[in-house]
């Protein structure tokens, strides 16, 4: 396009700048916590709840909701954004990082490159490994203090912040490595394989 | 369990492309379509969405994400703006937004709250407030092929003069046996409504949706409670979680 079109009159209403350096392009600060689901929010049961590492065809780790509870807890403050414009700033999270999980499946090195996370509902959504390790990853069971609420991803989502929040699977149920990167289901639909907020990854061919 | 997963594709870039405004039509009291022509307009499937781009004269910009409410057959896209109090692009698009002005546009985006007739019915639309309008997209494509897919629109609004498309909706349906159009209104009923009111619970969906052994295809969109509700309701009744697509309209869809 030559020349970009100026809606006459159109400046922002925000009351207060954005902090520097913290809004990736093309997004904007909320307050809210807007959920947004490609289908009906399932109703998962702590009692029934597992969570499963997956490696090569086999089962590398396998936790219940207590025996999950029981492994090191990290929390997490970090900013959070979402393909749909929204990014909400310093929201904190507890739960597991990858690291620790990784850990206590007794896995000192990623077998693979890459994961497809399976989620109860039958979501996916697929990351690279390193995207996982170093503290950048967790699956977060608690938001803000308390346990995180069925539309917003809970018993358990995963929570990878420096990525588009789809990414940041709910009702996660089943960490699967792969030796090569896999479209999941966003991904499958259009949306970035990768997703990175800060260069405005959002869609396929980004 | 069934795993959603397939293979992806490897597209270009979605380029932003220049709208020109060819139309506004006054929906409701907070409510307007905006017809647009788009050069090169690759064409849609209905339930799709786009991202607009405004840019002030300052050079400010913001980027929001509108459901298309024409169906494919239409030279024209509509975009159905309702006016989110404190907004920043929705108030624009309502008071500010004139025929003749152009923005910034790119898409078509999102490949799962689809219907074309080729996928067939019976289909079951939800729909809360503005969330009408990616149904819209699919009901209007339903009738421009002269389908005859079962189907059945559920609508809520608050009110009478807050139904979007009403005088379209009753005349689609006036004319197609196949097509029912119900409307609840959740809080306001003028007098001698014979129609529905309070909010669509358990009862109502069992009473108009399509019985879980039809195997319907579900779409629910509106405001994120009414998407909770009304999902929630339609899988205690018995339907397959993977059969209903959803689309929530956060708070701050401004």
């Amino acid at each position: 396009m030559d020349e970009t079109p100026i809606s006459r009159g159109f400046k922002s209403r925000r009351r207060q700048q954005d902090p520097k350096g913290r809004v990736p392009p093309g997004q904007y600060v909320t307050t809210d916590f807007p959920v947004l689901s490609a289908g009906p929010t399932p109703q998962i049961k702590v009692a029934d709840w597992t969570l499963a590492l997956q490696a090569g065809g086999s089962l590398a780790g396998k936790w219940s909701w207590q025996a999950f509870e029981a492994l090191p807890q990290t929390t997490l403050k970090t900013d959070i954004h979402c393909v749909t414009k929204w990014s909400k700033l310093d929201t904190t999270w507890q739960g597991v990082t990858f690291d620790d999980l990784l850990e206590a499946a007794g896995i000192p090195e990623p077998p693979l490159p890459y994961v497809m996370v399976h989620c109860y509902g039958g979501y996916t959504t697929n990351l690279p490994v390193a995207d996982l390790i170093g503290g950048k990853a967790m699956i977060a069971t608690r938001y803000d203090g308390l346990p995180i609420l069925p539309a917003h991803g809970g018993p358990a989502r995963l929570l990878v912040p420096h990525l588009y929040f789809w990414k940041s699977a709910k009702w996660v149920q089943r960490l699967r490595f792969m030796d090569k990167d896999q479209p999941g289901f966003w991904e499958s639909f259009g949306y970035h394989i990768y997703g990175d907020p800060w260069k405005e990854q959002r869609y396929d061919g980004d | 369990m069934t795993v959603i997963e397939a293979a992806g594709g490897t597209a270009r870039r979605l380029p932003w492309q220049r709208a020109s405004v060819r139309k506004i039509v006054v929906e409701t009291p907070r409510v307007k379509s905006v017809l647009l022509h788009v050069t090169d307009w690759l064409g849609h499937r209905s339930g799709q969405h786009v991202d607009i781009r405004l840019t002030g004269e300052d050079g400010y910009q913001a980027q929001r994400s509108y459901s298309i409410a024409s169906p494919p057959e239409d030279p024209l896209l509509a975009l159905t703006v309702e006016r989110v109090a404190n907004g920043e692009v929705s108030p624009y698009l309502i008071d500010d937004l004139r025929t003749g002005d152009q923005f910034e546009l790119r898409g078509p985006i999102g490949g799962y709250f689809v219907w074309t007739v080729a996928d067939g019915g019976p289909l079951c639309l939800m729909a809360g407030g503005s969330g009408i309008a990616p149904l819209m997209a699919m009901l209007r494509h339903r009738e421009r092929n002269a389908n005859r897919a079962p189907a059945v629109l559920l609508y809520s609004s608050r009110s009478l003069e807050d139904i979007i498309y009403r005088q379209e909706l009753d005349a689609m349906a006036e004319g197609d046996l196949g097509l029912r159009v119900v409307h609840t209104l959740t809080r306001e009923q003028p007098i001698g409504w014979t129609g529905h009111r309070g909010r669509i619970d358990r009862a109502l969906l069992a009473a108009i949706c399509f019985p879980a052994a039809q195997k319907p295809k579900i779409f629910v969109c509106g405001p994120t409670p009414f998407v909770e509700d009304v999902s929630r309701f339609l899988v205690e009744l018995g339907h397959d979680p993977l059969t209903i697509k959803t689309e929530r309209f956060g708070p701050s869809g401004a």
